[in-house]
């Protein structure tokens, strides 16, 4: 797989997250997480903006005009949880651990505007980090929570190239024994059509119009 | 719990009572704080402290009128008025 | 402020002099219930406000759009937040609150008990209701009550972001295509009465209890001539349209126009709107949803410490 490719997967990931994440905008649990993560989310959508950026002349369009089928993002950010809290505290621990180790791979780029975008991703994912580890010692001992890690096992796995699996089982203490076990890229979930049918909306209903 | 907050809105300037968050323990507070206080660039440092941790000091008692601390305590001007005179130094009443 | 506590006439010619309230000072039991009430109003409306828009961050046609809607809710819920710390210090759990708003037992502004339907709400939301609301909010950074007109102060900094946001989505459709334009001429014409209706039915600001404390420093119709005055002729240049035929603007400076319907304004926001069963019901749902996490997760801290 070329830079450009692994780039692509990165930003459409970064972007559904973060739609994901926006869902829960005046119906978290507290308030305060309410704020928290639509700080996460704007940070995932500027990241995504980014690199968009680097692949091409416009980046709206890059984000916007694709059609459903096209788009690299990977099951695990596709899946709708919301109103379910376990499942989205889950997934914000599995990809923040799995999106660091890919980082730490673009960081070491030859291209310098790949390796310097990298290292300010990985800077700003610093929050990140820390807010999921805070949630997740609070977490840890609840079943539901316990469950939901266990289920979206594979779907971690299957965000990362298999190269990087191995480090993200250690992190887990888990098998990352990947062939079988992973949800791999490449076919989206169910949830996925009605995500980008809503994500793209308002940009259809003008095709080309400056908004 | 509750957290008062403070912000440091520039490097130079004090810390200043910001306001304060509700958070179950410190790191929580952290986060929230940073969120409540810093998500548009408008602090460069917080702190936040249990509210329990502060001890309020409003026995401010000034009974006798202790002028000298107070710079309504020193009326120079009829002195100096005088003093100018006496050295013939006196400017001319505008 | 004095320890011992005044006679409520005392204390009223002192807000009325322009003294402030600090948390711990004494107060009369009507002020502090009339504070309660009106602070507690408007951490509802910031909250519920959030939820017509949220949809919008799903559907923006662009990431700058995308990223500064995203930011524009935030701070709504943040304000919420700020807002209810104070109710809380004053005396009411925020829980309560928030269990008095799923309950439909507590009031929060018209305007949002409304539908949006279009991109062109998002415009002229952002411009026109947070202009309307930005009004109301500089009146209150002089509120006797000061830890209430302290966080004013930060309300209004980032209010100010969200009407350029605003007038920028509007601007750049009114410059777009036939269709752009007509999102946002069709917008105004179903916003224009909740905005008219926004500041309250006129009643004088000696007979309101409100102003009387100096909780707020400015009546309703002078607030809304504000928003008239400043806005009227901002909508105007760009070539739309407002719905009131008989909207205008005398010698003497002051703006006519048709009489609200104030029964509308009453049975909305007694709960009655045509969005307003609609949000109540989905934070209820997602409020018992995540109750585990407040309750499983957070049982140790604060009890105000909930959504």
């Amino acid at each position: 797989m070329n830079e450009r490719e692994r780039l692509l997967r990165i930003a459409d990931d970064e972007l559904v997250l973060g739609w994901r994440d926006s869902e829960w905008t005046g119906i978290a649990p507290v308030l305060e997480e309410d704020v928290a993560f639509s700080s996460i989310a704007q940070n995932e959508i500027g990241h995504a903006r980014a690199i968009y950026q680097l692949l091409a002349e416009d980046a709206d369009a890059l984000a916007f005009d694709r059609d459903a089928a096209d788009y690299a993002c990977s099951p695990l950010v596709e899946l709708r949880f919301v109103p379910d809290w376990a499942r989205t505290i889950a997934r914000r621990v599995l990809y923040e651990a799995a999106d660091e180790l890919r980082i730490a791979r673009l960081k070491e780029s030859d291209e310098p505007e790949v390796a310097g975008l990298a290292a300010k991703i990985d800077r700003e994912e610093a929050y990140h980090r820390m807010h999921a580890e805070m949630w997740h010692t609070r977490l840890r001992d609840e079943p539901r929570y316990r469950d939901a890690l266990e289920e979206l096992w594979p779907y971690a796995l299957g965000l990362l190239d298999e190269d990087d699996r191995p480090s993200l089982g250690e992190r887990f203490g888990r098998a990352s024994n990947t062939v079988l076990l992973a949800a791999e890229r490449g076919v989206h979930v169910e949830d996925w059509t009605e995500l980008w049918e809503e994500m793209t909306m308002v940009r259809r209903s003008v095709p080309g119009a400056a908004w | 719990m509750i957290y008062e907050v403070f912000r440091r809105e520039r490097r130079g300037q004090p810390f200043e009572h910001a306001g304060s968050v509700a958070a179950p323990d410190v790191a929580f507070a952290h986060a929230y704080a940073h969120e409540q206080y810093g998500r548009r660039g408008e602090s460069v440092a917080l702190w936040v402290v249990p509210r329990d941790a502060i001890h309020g000091v409003e026995d401010f008692v000034d009974e006798l009128g202790k002028n000298y601390h107070r710079v309504d305590g020193y009326s120079l001007k009829a002195k100096l008025k005088e003093a100018r005179e006496r050295a013939g130094t006196a400017a001319p009443d505008r | 402020m004095a320890e011992k506590p005044l006679t409520d006439q005392e204390f009223l010619a002192y807000v009325q002099g322009g003294g402030q309230v600090e948390v711990d000072d004494w107060m009369p039991d009507d002020y502090r219930a009339k504070l309660i009430k009106f602070i507690e109003m408007h951490g509802n409306s910031e909250l519920m406000g959030v939820l017509p828009e949220r949809e919008w961050i799903l559907r923006a046609p662009t990431l700058q759009r995308k990223l500064a809607l995203t930011a524009k809710v935030q701070d709504e819920v943040g304000h919420a937040q700020l807002i209810y710390r104070v109710v809380e210090d004053l005396g009411k759990p925020r829980e309560q609150c928030l269990e008095d708003l799923v309950a439909g037992r507590a009031k929060f502004h018209n305007v949002f008990h409304y539908p949006t339907k279009t991109w062109g709400d998002v415009g002229v939301i952002a411009w026109l209701v947070d202009a309307a609301a930005i009004i109301s909010q500089k009146a209150l950074l002089k509120c006797s009550y000061a830890p209430y007109a302290r966080i004013m102060k930060k309300i209004c900094w980032e209010e100010s972001f969200h009407i350029l946001h605003g007038r920028d989505v509007v601007l750049t459709m009114m410059l777009g295509a036939d269709e752009q334009r007509e999102l946002v001429q069709e917008a105004l014409d179903r916003w224009w009465a909740p905005l008219m209706m926004f500041h309250g039915n006129p009643i004088p600001a000696e007979n309101d209890p409100v102003v009387e404390w100096r909780i707020k420093t400015q009546g309703n119709e002078e607030a809304r001539q504000q928003f008239l005055e400043g806005y009227v002729p901002q909508i105007w240049e760009l070539g739309l349209m407002v719905p009131d035929p008989k909207l205008r603007r005398r010698d003497d400076g002051v703006w006519e126009y048709t009489e609200p319907d104030w029964d509308e304004l009453r049975h909305v926001v007694t709960g009655h709107g045509p969005r307003t069963e609609e949000r109540l019901g989905l934070r209820r749902l997602t409020r018992d949803e995540t109750a585990w996490v407040r309750q499983v997760v957070l049982a140790d801290s604060h009890r105000a410490y909930a959504a």
